[in-house]
């Protein structure tokens, strides 16, 4: 095994026993349990029922919380560690900062996204069982869409960790970057757009390149592929790309913008003092 | 061994480190003493790479440890003043060693056991639930395992009782032939007979170096 594989592995069985992975797992599979308990399969709202409207509510509820689980847990991953003096016993180990970096960033990756994962599997397995029809390309573009979304915020979370001396202070940025990408930033985009001070397009461009925001349109388009339900703001995202492209911007956009923060907490890691 | 020169480290305004030179050769035992905030725990994080110096550098067999810490750390052996909560278990924390710097595991076993540490029993227990003194013995443990030419000890008899140290002290002179040992200390009286050079800094500055 090398390094990068040792550091990831280790980090991986350690996020297994904490107390928090055991919460965030009951979160996704307990919120399956419930939509089949409350009988979600068997509901048909705005023309979607079945296994469809059970993984349309998952990933709508996901939206909201899967980002600060994975902000607040994996924040602190490399602040925290500096923090409580972990970092300096663990780096005085010949490994390199590459390896430590992103071998904790691949442990820490698997763990965020498996359970989520999981869950959606295990609604699939349920909902085959009790004889509903299987949507197979909701169920593979949700898997897409959280891989992105996870790797995105994972990235953000170790950018903001690489740069943070106190895990208080990185719990709080990672705070305040989810309710403004949640909400701040639609609430502000909203007033501009009402006193129009820049052209709709503007708004809609700077709307788009939140995470957040293009990950609950592509939810939603595979149901609803011109967009109906987002009224006129279709026009301009089908206007500029089809709905293929949209659907595949959404995932790999995300996934940049995580590639990107991480590369960049990588080389703030390792330009900055360690300890 | 250990080259420093013109080391100078700021944390904002305050010098932590001011021009520092000094070196450290082999069959070398040194008692770094000095009060708190003279610099002593900076300087043995610049030997480890952790802190990039503002002016100067350091060597360590003529590589910088910034620019090569795998190669560097190779050759050390660090056991802080406290031991981290690690939250693997002994057997992962013997994996990590073992893989990451080539320890035998039976090796750690063996010093443990030389510290009157059951490592056995303890295997899948957390390192951090483990009392202060057997962390303490772990970490000595795995840093004689790893038999390298250079150790640092940050005040690593703190949490030792007496028969404890004495194991300790009874290892290290077993184990300091052709080797640099640094020992950061404010008990003189409990390695002076382990030593033979004592360092003792303040401001930042070497102000006293004693060879015996």
């Amino acid at each position: 095994m090398n390094n990068l594989l040792l550091i990831a592995y280790l980090d991986l069985k350690e996020s297994i026993r904490a107390k928090w992975f055991v919460v965030y797992s009951l979160v996704f599979g307990g919120m399956i349990a419930l939509f089949f308990i409350a009988g979600v399969t068997e509901s048909q709202v705005m023309g979607f029922s079945g296994l469809s409207r059970l993984l349309l509510m998952y990933i709508q509820i996901t939206i909201v919380i899967l980002p600060i689980f994975i902000l607040i847990t994996t924040v602190r991953s490399i602040s925290g560690d500096r923090d409580n003096h972990i970092l300096e016993y663990m780096l005085c180990f010949p490994i390199s900062l590459r390896q430590y970096y992103w071998g904790k960033i691949i442990g820490r990756f698997i763990t965020v996204y498996l359970p989520v994962l999981f869950a959606m599997v295990v609604a699939i397995f349920f909902g085959a069982f009790k004889g509903a029809s299987i949507p197979w390309s909701i169920f593979f573009l949700y898997t897409g869409l959280l891989f992105a979304l996870s790797s995105a915020f994972l990235g953000i979370a170790f950018f903001i960790s690489s740069f943070v001396k106190s895990s208080e202070v990185a719990l709080g940025i990672a705070f305040f970057i989810w309710i403004f990408l949640l909400a701040f930033i639609d609430i502000a985009l909203i007033s501009l757009m009402m006193q129009q001070r820049f052209n709709e397009e503007l708004i809609i461009v700077i709307a788009m390149l939140n995470p957040m925001e293009i990950f609950r349109v592509a939810a939603i388009s595979l149901f609803d592929p011109e967009l109906t339900v987002m009224g006129p703001v279709a026009f301009y995202i089908l206007d500029f790309m089809s709905q293929t492209i949209f659907v595949l911007v959404s995932i790999v956009y995300p996934f940049a913008i995580g590639g990107a923060f991480a590369f960049a907490g990588f080389k703030i890691f390792e330009k900055k003092d360690l300890v | 061994m250990i080259k420093i020169s013109n080391l100078t480290k700021k944390f904002g305004s305050h010098i932590s480190l001011d021009n520092l030179s000094c070196e450290f050769h082999k069959n070398e035992s040194i008692a770094l003493m000095g009060a708190n905030g003279a610099g002593k725990t900076t300087l043995i994080r610049s030997i480890l790479g952790y802190y990039h110096p503002d002016i100067g550098e350091i060597l360590v067999n003529g590589t910088n440890p910034i620019q090569d810490r795998v190669k560097v750390l190779q050759d050390i052996s660090f056991v802080p003043q406290l031991p981290p909560p690690i939250k693997l278990s002994l057997h992962e924390l013997m994996q990590y060693v073992s893989i990451s710097a080539h320890v035998e595991k039976e090796l750690i076993v063996h010093y443990a056991n030389e510290m009157k540490l059951d490592i056995k029993a303890n295997m899948h227990k957390s390192f951090f639930k483990l009392s202060g003194g057997m962390k303490q013995k772990m970490l000595i443990a795995i840093s004689l395992a790893k038999n390298s030419t250079i150790i640092i000890y940050d005040e690593p008899t703190a949490n030792l009782d007496p028969k404890a140290r004495d194991d300790f002290y009874r290892l290290l002179q077993q184990n300091e032939e052709e080797k640099v040992l640094l020992f950061v200390t404010h008990r003189l009286e409990e390695v002076k007979d382990l030593v033979n050079r004592q360092i003792y800094m303040d401001l930042g500055r070497v102000v006293w170096d004693e060879k015996a």
